[in-house]
C-alpha cells in the first residue's frame, strides 16, 4: 500500500513536483501545518513578507522576470483579503500566480469562526479559477490543475483555499497528469489561411504599424526573439505598449516609442494614420486607444492573441488570428522568407514615404523636457538612471503615477522580461515588493524600483524583507511631494485645485533608511546626481535614493480625455510655441 | 459639449440591444453557478431569466439557461468570457426570434376563488396546455408552459379572476430537429 501523506506534506510534494524553489508567504493560525512542513524540504525556500500584498507583488515581480509562476502562502480572513489587490494585478496584468491560503477546519466554515472569510467567494472575480478543497483526496489533483490553468492560455492567478483539517488529513499522493485536459480550451488553433492573408496584407499595406503588447512577453523569449525578426523582415515601424517594453528593443531605429495616454507623438500619430495595423499581444486598452470612434479610424486592423475574448471587445479587428505569440510569428517569418522575392522588394520602398513621415512626426522631440541646472527634472534624472545603469543588465520595476510614465518614456529596455509595472490595475505600492520578487529570481542582478514618495509609502514595509534577505534592491524615488499624477490632473482639468494630492508630512527617507538598517541617499541638485546614482549602484545591499525632483513637472506628451491619437497635447516646448502663435494648447 | 474631466472616454455611439438564450454546461460543481452569475454581474450584463438543474449524473453535468439582452458585440464576449470559465464545457447562443429553437417557461398559478371564477381562468389558459395541480372547493393550482411574453399576459389577465400567487420558471430552451446545440 502506498504511503498515505498528510495534506500539508502533499502540498510540498506537488510544489517540488512543479519545480517551485521560492514561495512568499506570512504566517498565520490556518497556514500552520503547512508551515510546519517547510522545514522538511529544502529545496523550496520561503521568503516572508511583512504584509500579504507584498508576497503578492513580490510572487509577480519573480513570476514577470523568470517566466515561471510565483507562489504565495498566507493565511485565512485577513492573510488572504489582503493579497486581494495582488491577486486582482496579477488578473489585470495576466502574470501567472498560485495562492495557497489556509482556511478554518471544514466543520468551522459557515459559521464566521476566527479569522474566517469567504476567500473563494472573494476571490472568484480576481482569479481565472479558485478551489476550495473539502476533501483531502482532491488535494494533489487540484494543486496540479491550479498550476496547469495559471501558466497556461492567457496567464493569470489562481487560489487554492485549504481548510486546516484537511492540511492534517491523511491521502495518497498522486503525480501530475502528463496529458493535457484542454476541456476545449486550446487556444492555438489558427490556420495557414490566416497568416497567408495576413501575409498578403502586409505586401499591399503603404503605412502599417506594429503595435505589440505584454502577450509577447508573456509567450517568452522565443516571441521577442520571432518579433525582432518579424519586424526586421517587414521593414515596418513598431510602437509598444506600457507592458510590451522590451520585446523589442527601445533604442532601435524602427521603434517608435510607447503609444497612448503619454506615448510619443509619432508613435500616436502612426497609429492614427495608419493603414494596417497589426496588434500583436495587446489588448485595446482604454489608455491606448483613446476616443474609441476616431481610432485609427483608416486602417485595416489585425489581432493576433491568445485569448479570444480580447477580441473584437474594445475594436472590431479584420483579421483575428488566435493563437500563442511564438507560434504565430514564427509561422508568419516562415511564410515571407519563403516568399521573400516578390514582398521584400516591392514593401520595403513602398513604406519609404510612410517613413519620411514618421521622420516628421519624430522632429516634434515629444518626450523633450526644459531642463534646469538648479532642480533635478524628474525626466531627467531617469535619463541619467538609464545612461548609468543600460550596461548592467538591469531589472526595473516601478510603483504607478508620472514616475513610471517617465520610466516608460525615458528608460529603453532591450530585453524582454525586464520591465515590471503594474498597467492594468495600476497599484500604487506595486514595485518596491515586485523588486523583492525578482531579486529573489535574478540575485546577481542590479534591480531597481523607480518609484513616487507617494507610491512607495504604500507597502515601504518590505524594505524590512529586503533587508532581512539581504537583497540589493534599490529604491529611486522620484521624490516631488505630489501624487503627481492626481496633481497633473487636477492642474490641467479641475482648474488647480490640489485637493488632498500635497502629502504634508513625508517622513525623512535617510532616517527610514537608517530604522530599516538599510543605506539612504539623497540627491538635491542635478549637480551631485551622477555621483549619488553610481554611489547606489556601487553599494551592495538595499539602498533608498531620495531624488528630490522639481514638483511642478508635468508628464508630457498626453492624450487629454475623450480625444483621439492626432490630438494630443505636447511638452512645454511646443506649448510655448503655440501660445505665441495663439493656436492653443491642443495639436491636431 | 461641456469639456470632460473624465480621465476615460465617454461612451458614444450604442448599438440595439437584442434578447439572446445562451445554453450553457458546466461541471456540476459548489460554485459553479456563482461563478457564471458573477461573470454577468460583474461586467455588467444583464440577466432576464436563469434555469439550471443537473441533466447527467454520470458524467455530473448542469444545464444552465440564461436570457438575456445585449448588442452583438456584448453577446459575443459573453459567449467568450463564458467559455473561458474552467468548468465551462460548451456554450451555445441564439436569439430569441430564432425559429429554430424551442423556447419555454413554466408558471404555477394559484387562483383563489368561486368555482366559475376557477373556470374562466382554467379557459384562459386553454392555449398553454393548462394542468390542475391541486383543486379545492375555493382553490386550484394551474399550471402552464408558454413563452415569457405570454406568461406576462396571463399574469395580468387572471389577476381581476382571482389569481393570489404566481410562481415561474426561468426559461429553457432545446432545437428542433434532430439536430442538438454545436
Amino acid at each position: 500500500m502506498p504511503k498515505l501523506l498528510t495534506g500539508a506534506e502533499i502540498v510540498f510534494k506537488c510544489l517540488e513536483d512543479q519545480k517551485v524553489e521560492h514561495i512568499f508567504g506570512y504566517p498565520g493560525g490556518a497556514v500552520l501545518p503547512i508551515y510546519d512542513e517547510l522545514k522538511n524540504h529544502p529545496s523550496i525556500k520561503h521568503i516572508l513578507v511583512r504584509h500579504e500584498q507584498g508576497a503578492g507583488h513580490a510572487a509577480e515581480g519573480y513570476a514577470r522576470s523568470s517566466g515561471k509562476p510565483g507562489v504565495v502562502l498566507v493565511t485565512s480572513g485577513p492573510g488572504a483579503t489582503n493579497v486581494v489587490t495582488a491577486l486582482t494585478d496579477a488578473y489585470m496584468d495576466s502574470v501567472p500566480l498560485v495562492c495557497i491560503s489556509g482556511q478554518v477546519p471544514t466543520h468551522l466554515i459557515g459559521t464566521d469562526a476566527f479569522q474566517e472569510c469567504d476567500t473563494t467567494g472573494i476571490t472568484r472575480p480576481c482569479t481565472k479559477h479558485n478551489w476550495l478543497v473539502k476533501d483531502i483526496n482532491d488535494l494533489s489533483k487540484v494543486m496540479h490543475e491550479a498550476f496547469r490553468v495559471a501558466t497556461t492560455g492567457r496567464p493569470g492567478p489562481v487560489l487554492i483555499d485549504i481548510p486546516k483539517d484537511v492540511q492534517f488529513a491523511k491521502a495518497k499522493y498522486k503525480k501530475p497528469n502528463k496529458e493535457k485536459k484542454l476541456n476545449g480550451k486550446s487556444h492555438n488553433k489558427f490556420s495557414q489561411d490566416q497568416i497567408d492573408e495576413l501575409v498578403k496584407l502586409l505586401s499591399k499595406a503603404k503605412k502599417p504599424i506594429i503595435y505589440s503588447g505584454g502577450g509577447v512577453i508573456n509567450s517568452g523569449p522565443k516571441a521577442s526573439q520571432a518579433l525582432r525578426e518579424f519586424v526586421e523582415l517587414t521593414g515596418f515601424p513598431i510602437t509598444s505598449t506600457l507592458q510590451g517594453l522590451g520585446a523589442y528593443p527601445g533604442d532601435d531605429n524602427q521603434f517608435l516609442g510607447m503609444l497612448g495616454m503619454h506615448g510619443t507623438y509619432e508613435a500616436n500619430n502612426a497609429m492614427h494614420d495608419c493603414d494596417l495595423l497589426i496588434n500583436i499581444g495587446a489588448r485595446f486598452d482604454d489608455r491606448i486607444t483613446g476616443k474609441i470612434d476616431e481610432f485609427s479610424p483608416n486602417s485595416t486592423k489585425v489581432h493576433i492573441d491568445i485569448d479570444p475574448s480580447s477580441i473584437n471587445k474594445i475594436i472590431k479587428v479584420d483579421l483575428a488570428i488566435v493563437g500563442d505569440v511564438t507560434n504565430v510569428i514564427s509561422k508568419i517569418n516562415k511564410t515571407i522568407s519563403k516568399r521573400k522575392n516578390g514582398h521584400s522588394k516591392s514593401n520595403k520602398s513602398s513604406i519609404a514615404k510612410w517613413w519620411e513621415q514618421i521622420g516628421k512626426w519624430r522632429e516634434k522631440d515629444s518626450l523633450n523636457f526644459v531642463n534646469s541646472d538648479e532642480s533635478i527634472k524628474p525626466q531627467h534624472a531617469v535619463q541619467r538612471l538609464y545612461e548609468l545603469t543600460k550596461n548592467k543588465d538591469t531589472y526595473v520595476t516601478t510603483e504607478v503615477g508620472q514616475h513610471q510614465m517617465w520610466a516608460a518614456q525615458h528608460y529603453k529596455f532591450n530585453k524582454p522580461n525586464r520591465w515590471m509595472t503594474s498597467g492594468g490595475l495600476g497599484t500604487m505600492g506595486y514595485g518596491l515588493p515586485a523588486a523583492v520578487g525578482v531579486q529573489i529570481a535574478h540575485p546577481e542582478k542590479l534591480v531597481i524600483d523607480i518609484a513616487g514618495e507617494a507610491s512607495v509609502l504604500m507597502t515601504m514595509q518590505e524594505m524590512s524583507t529586503a533587508v532581512q534577505y539581504n537583497l540589493p534592491i534599490k529604491i529611486f524615488i522620484l521624490n516631488n511631494q505630489y501624487m503627481g499624477m492626481v496633481r497633473q490632473w487636477q492642474e490641467l482639468l479641475h482648474e488647480k485645485n490640489y485637493s488632498e494630492s500635497y502629502s504634508e508630512a513625508l517622513p525623512d527617507f535617510m532616517k527610514m533608511a537608517e530604522a530599516y538598517g538599510c543605506k539612504g541617499i539623497k540627491a538635491d541638485s542635478p549637480a551631485e546626481l551622477d555621483d549619488k546614482i553610481r554611489e547606489m549602484i556601487d553599494y551592495d545591499g538595499p539602498v533608498i535614493f531620495d531624488c528630490h525632483v522639481d514638483p511642478n513637472e508635468n508628464c508630457f506628451p498626453m492624450i487629454p480625455s475623450g480625444k483621439p491619437h492626432n490630438q494630443m497635447i505636447l511638452g512645454p516646448n511646443d506649448q510655448e510655441e503655440n501660445k505665441i502663435k495663439g493656436k492653443g494648447k491642443a495639436l491636431v | 459639449m461641456p469639456k470632460s474631466k473624465s480621465a476615460y472616454s465617454i461612451p458614444t455611439k450604442k448599438q440595439k440591444p437584442d434578447t439572446y438564450i445562451f445554453v450553457v454546461w458546466v461541471d456540476n460543481e459548489a460554485g459553479v453557478l456563482a461563478r457564471v452569475v458573477g461573470l454577468f454581474s460583474g461586467r455588467g450584463y444583464n440577466i432576464e431569466s436563469l434555469a439550471v438543474a443537473e441533466v447527467d449524473a454520470v458524467k455530473n453535468i448542469s444545464r444552465i439557461t440564461i436570457v438575456t439582452t445585449g448588442t452583438p458585440q456584448v453577446i459575443d464576449q459573453i459567449r467568450l468570457q463564458l467559455t473561458k470559465l474552467v468548468p465551462v464545457h460548451k456554450v451555445a447562443e441564439f436569439k430569441r426570434e430564432d425559429k429554430g429553437v424551442i423556447f419555454k417557461e413554466m408558471a404555477l398559478f394559484k387562483v383563489v376563488g368561486k368555482r366559475n371564477k376557477i373556470e374562466k381562468c382554467l379557459n384562459a389558459c386553454k392555449k398553454f396546455n393548462p394542468v390542475i395541480l391541486d383543486e379545492t372547493k375555493t382553490s386550484a393550482v394551474i399550471q402552464i408552459t408558454a413563452l415569457r411574453r405570454e406568461i406576462d399576459k396571463m399574469n395580468k389577465k387572471l389577476k381581476p379572476l382571482g389569481l393570489i400567487s404566481t410562481s415561474r420558471t426561468g426559461a429553457v430552451a432545446m432545437t428542433r430537429g434532430a439536430k442538438i446545440f454545436n
